[in-house]
């Protein structure tokens, strides 16, 4: 039997459906603009104090802020810590920071892909790896001040052993960094072996290869951008944390640049901090100064991580 | 379930050692009282097979009746699947292949295997034929090896010009042809093919197959079809898989319910399952 025409077994809500969708996508929309438009202000402002000084050009004038901004950085990248807002930089945070970068690359790097490529490509699946892998995505979410508070009991105390204790030394903080990224290292290396398809692997295990045959050559190489980009995002993470660093004795102020692992350290957002803290109203453009050559860094290791990540999606 | 002789007799002469004959019929692969378990589900139920050497048996049967895990099976492959395990006796040349004493990586350089979608390394093509070589240690000329195997797949014509051109660019029936080049470049004794012709279309499966017909004087090659034409085009011998009706339910148990010459088979099939399945009634 077909319905009669006057009763339509179909009664489509036809206005609310016809506003709904757009409403929905005019929402989404407006949540979109939220990030960008809090993160716009925020380094408007930034710019606008790092720019405040007398007889400064008004705002409209964008090639001579450009070029005084540019001078600005430059020189605050050179000048060491000093008391007076005209003399002070960054110096030791940027070198101290560079110095953690390279530490924590060196340290978490190694160990976080290896540990993903042992949870992925050898452990069989099963309690154990259960056990391991809800363990390392609760590390991740631990606030970082824990791992500050371990890093010092750790590695600058180790335990109240003085023999093996390693100070307020960079290597102290590399360590305590490597240990708060390394869970991040391991969650992204995972997700990035898990797009590598399974016929690849038993491409390589049928002509008679081992397993660490079929990882070196194909299962990495395939995985690369992926572990690339993962592990360039959670290293910027490492170059902003500032609490864990407080913790483990980032010193307020260093008069001689680290020359070793072993030497007392400084890093960009410690200074920034302590120059935030400063009351002379002065320090207010060199805070801003340094919060912007921080962000600096940071978008140009994002950067980074997209370059690569565009390179290997095109020729892969 | 019948398993009458080989329609090829072995032809070891005399004069040679009585151990395992080396002449085309003679067996190469045999499985006996053959179980795998998924978990706790069986897959395959008392299994007995013989594969014959420098011949072509094909392995067909409806879906899910475990066709492609015996085929894994003979170079334990089906150990990577998770919860898998094996029951019973399989000898390669007279020797067994199971059990822990045997390592899977070696015998997987002497049985190859060709997998259901074309599946080549994101490598040069050149890469792709030598890295199984290199990977097992092979010290002779690379060059030479490398072209010598893909004329052997009767791809060489078709990319001898473009060696260092990535793999993935060649089409899919090249593709399929570039992954038996790079299976025979590691000398294997027996070549298992899993539906290897399923993604690709009417001209490309014809050169295939009249390459494995080629590649049989030299290789013994077990194939999994669905197609049961293919089946009888190429294959000498054919085994015809059925679910075990005695299963209990939820459980797909694959036994074997017909192994003969594939002429045989087709013309006159002992089993009814057989026949039903190859006259299209069932499967």
């Amino acid at each position: 039997m077909s319905p009669s025409i006057a009763e339509p077994k179909y009664q489509p809500h036809r206005m609310a459906r016809r506003w709904a969708g757009p409403l929905f996508g005019i929402a989404c929309f407006l949540a979109t603009l939220t990030g960008v438009l809090v993160l716009s202000v925020v380094l408007g402002a930034v710019i606008a104090a790092a720019l405040r000084q007398p007889g400064a050009a008004p705002w409209y004038h964008l090639g001579t802020n450009l070029r005084e901004l540019f001078d600005l950085l430059l020189g605050l990248v050179q000048k060491p810590q000093s008391s007076d807002p005209l003399r002070a930089g960054f110096r030791a945070g940027v070198v101290g920071s560079l110095w953690m970068l390279g530490l924590v690359g060196l340290m978490a790097i190694p160990v976080g892909v290896g540990a993903a490529v042992y949870l992925e490509e050898y452990i069989a699946p099963g309690a154990l790896r259960r056990i391991i892998q809800t363990n390392i995505a609760n590390l991740a979410g631990v606030p970082s001040i824990v791992y500050g508070i371990l890093g010092l009991a750790v590695f600058v105390r180790a335990f109240g052993m003085k023999e093996y204790a390693l100070g307020r030394t960079l290597i102290a903080g590399g360590l305590t960094l490597s240990l708060l990224v390394l869970p991040v290292i391991v969650i992204s290396t995972q997700e990035a072996l898990r797009t590598v398809p399974n016929s690849l692997r038993q491409a390589a295990l049928a002509l008679g290869a081992t397993r660490w045959q079929m990882v070196r050559d194909h299962v990495l190489p395939a995985a690369l951008p992926g572990i690339l980009t993962g592990t360039i995002l959670s290293l910027s993470r490492a170059i902003g944390e500032t609490a864990p660093l407080l913790m483990v004795g980032a010193a307020g102020s260093i008069g001689v640049l680290p020359r070793s692992p072993f030497d007392r350290y400084t890093v960009l957002p410690v200074e920034i901090y302590n120059y935030a803290k400063n009351p002379k109203v002065q320090f207010q453009t060199v805070t801003a100064g340094g919060i912007l050559i921080l962000l600096l860094l940071l978008l140009t290791m994002n950067a980074t991580a997209i370059i690569i990540r565009n390179r290997y999606a095109r020729s892969g | 379930m019948s398993l009458p002789d080989s329609s090829v007799a072995p032809t070891a002469s005399p004069s040679q050692p009585p151990s395992p004959s080396e002449g085309p019929g003679s067996i190469v692969l045999a499985a006996r009282k053959l179980r795998v378990w998924y978990g706790t589900s069986l897959a395959l139920k008392d299994v007995d097979i013989e594969i014959p050497r420098h011949q072509i048996t094909a392995l067909i049967g409806p879906s899910g009746c475990g066709k492609s895990t015996l085929l894994r099976c003979f170079n334990r492959m089906n150990d990577l699947v998770a919860g898998a395990r094996m029951e019973g006796e399989i000898e390669f040349d007279g020797e067994s292949i199971v059990g822990p004493g045997v390592d899977p990586v070696a015998l997987r350089r002497r049985i190859g295997m060709v997998f259901q979608k074309p599946n080549p390394f994101p490598k040069s093509v050149y890469q792709n034929v030598a890295w199984g070589a290199r990977i097992n240690g092979y010290r002779g000329d690379m060059d030479e090896l490398v072209e010598r195997s893909l004329r052997r797949a009767a791809l060489w014509d078709e990319v001898k010009n473009k060696l260092h051109r990535s793999g993935l660019e060649l089409s899919g029936g090249q593709q399929q042809r570039l992954c038996i080049a790079r299976t025979l470049a590691v000398e294997p004794e027996v070549i298992l093919m899993d539906e290897p012709c399923s993604a690709l279309d009417p001209i490309s499966t014809a050169r295939v197959e009249d390459l494995m017909d080629d590649l049989k004087d030299e290789y013994s090659i077990v194939i999994v079809t669905h197609n049961m034409q293919q089946a009888r085009r190429v294959s000498d011998k054919t085994a015809c898989l059925m679910l075990d009706e005695s299963a209990k339910d939820g459980h797909r148990t694959g036994v074997i319910a017909e192994f003969s010459s594939t002429d045989r088979l087709f013309t006159n099939p002992v089993d009814p399952r057989t026949e039903a399945y190859i006259t299209g009634r069932i499967g």
